[in-house]
């Protein structure tokens, strides 16, 4: 089981968590002004990684609040968590 | 080269040898530096589309490549259910083509991979569930499709130990009996087997590390053993499409989760259906060996480790006590993950890429096994000809930007 640094909240059972997935997806400033294939890339094309993943998490049963998170999904370790807002952390690739 | 067909009389003749005199099912050839069709992924499907390749179409020069061993990801991962009731038409079309194509696959290969139409329910614990059996039903019917609605009493009458008064009570179940399981090791022999005797190089241990691409045409794949010219090359690599596709310069709408599946000590023959619940997410089968074959929903992060976590392990095992009361002393003898390409519709891509002459099939998510020979047909079909198979046309990657999706999520045995 894996236990996830809620940013808020401290080390907590990953069971309280839920993922959301790839962070830092901006919706388009301007969306009328976008082709169809732009669209369909925001809206359903998404780093898959093996390897690094920057991702969204909630802690769903805790205090609700979203972070982000770094994790390695080929072990499944969280390399660093931070609150929305915060600068991207640099990690080791 | 095999020449040897397996039959009754085949089994008689070694036997006077004791069993010393059967050949390897397949070679172990080096790879050549040129094929006319490369097939990355010696997965049930990958090896399906090789074979229906030589066949059908007619084209003899073909390589399938393994990074591992036949059959050793998801094709060896899953819990081996085989059915095609879902509720859109292509979709009907894509599974149903599969489920005609698997009840006459045994033969058709000559190797038994162990088909069993023994009859598939999915039960409905809430007037939704009712509701949306019903509307499948009806849809599976104008389809082709057989489906029985059965009545709790009726549940009870196929699965005498069911506890119909559970957390959720059962009130009813949709019964496809064409549906049923297979042996999922067996279909990758069998098509590994029959593909090679065709001709078909199948080399394993052999990785795709990158695709040789001139002016948007792929030209051929760099491999752990060397590079590889080809004309076609079609991509079947399920968990790590996504990796292949970066490797080719382009991204899907796909997301790779891990999937487990777990199985019991063995034990007599007590379940001779599958039973599926979308409402308390958990389904259960029992082999020929005896072990009962019980499936869970998909861990929802993206990730390649090919293990989950256990609170899902636990919530499956919690709904199979809940619904069979009578299993709660059983002792579960393996459990594993598979990492499962899922797609926002929850339907598979077979399709053209942006690289002239590189094919995917891919987003199967957590739900390809039952489409093995459907899937390959097609896709076999599509690579071979010069538009793609009017049954796999719905399923290109052009629907996610004209929004045309064959929306399955509704319909999947278990939700996502």
């Amino acid at each position: 089981m894996l236990l996830i640094d809620c940013p808020w909240c401290g080390r907590r059972d990953q069971l309280e968590f839920s993922c959301h997935g790839q962070a830092h997806i901006s919706r388009p400033q301007y969306p009328d002004r976008l082709s169809d294939e732009q669209w369909g890339d925001y809206v359903f094309f998404r780093d898959n990684p093996k390897g690094v993943h920057y991702e969204r998490w909630v802690h769903t049963h805790g205090c609700r609040r979203w972070f982000n998170a770094v994790r390695n999904t080929v072990t499944d370790e969280f390399l660093a968590t931070y609150k929305p807002g915060d600068p991207v952390p640099a990690v080791e690739q | 080269m095999r020449d040897m067909k397996y039959s009754i009389f085949s089994l008689i003749r070694n036997a006077f040898s004791y069993h010393q005199g059967w050949q390897q099912a397949w070679r172990s050839p080096d790879p050549k530096s040129f094929y006319e069709v490369i097939i990355v992924g010696g997965g049930g499907h990958g090896l399906a589309t090789a074979y229906y390749l030589a066949k059908e179409c007619h084209i003899r020069n073909i390589a399938v490549l393994e990074k591992g061993w036949l059959g050793g990801g998801n094709t060896g991962r899953n819990t081996t259910i085989v059915r095609s009731n879902y509720l859109w038409d292509a979709s009907a079309a894509l599974y149903d083509h599969a489920v005609n194509l698997w009840h006459s696959l045994s033969q058709e290969l000559n190797y038994n991979v162990m088909f069993s139409p023994r009859g598939l329910l999915h039960l409905a614990h809430s007037v939704h569930d009712l509701q949306e059996i019903g509307r499948r039903g009806n849809s599976n019917f104008l389809n082709g499709i057989d489906a029985e609605y059965l009545s709790p009493e009726q549940v009870k009458k196929m699965v005498p130990f069911i506890n119909l008064n559970c957390r959720y009570p059962v009130l009813g179940a949709l019964l496809q009996r064409r549906g049923g399981t297979a042996r999922h090791d067996a279909v990758a022999w069998g098509y590994a087997r029959a593909a090679d005797a065709l001709g078909v190089d199948i080399i394993q241990n052999c990785e795709v590390t990158g695709f040789d691409i001139e002016n948007a045409t792929v030209k051929g794949v760099r491999t752990s053993r060397g590079d590889i010219r080809a004309n076609k090359v079609g991509c079947v690599v399920a968990g790590h499409c996504s990796v292949l596709a970066e490797m080719a310069g382009f991204r899907l709408p796909i997301e790779s989760f891990p999937l487990q599946a777990l199985v019991s000590e063995p034990v007599k023959p007590i379940i001779d259906c599958v039973v599926m619940s979308n409402g308390v997410h958990a389904y259960i089968s029992q082999s020929d060996k005896g072990e009962l074959v019980i499936g869970a929903s998909s861990d929802a992060y993206n990730s390649y480790s090919q293990r989950g976590s256990f609170n899902i392990i636990e919530d499956t095992v919690g709904a199979i006590v809940e619904l069979y009361p009578l299993f709660s002393r059983m002792r579960m003898l393996r459990q594993w993950g598979g990492i499962v390409d899922v797609t926002v519709d929850r339907s598979p891509i077979i399709s053209k890429t942006p690289i002239a002459n590189l094919y995917f099939n891919c987003g199967w998510g957590t739900g390809g096994f039952k489409a093995t020979p459907g899937s390959g047909h097609v896709f076999a079909h599509s690579i071979a000809g010069q538009d793609m198979h009017p049954i796999a046309a719905p399923f290109s990657i052009d629907r996610f930007s004209t929004g045309a999706l064959v929306d399955e999520g509704a319909a999947a045995a278990v939700a996502h």
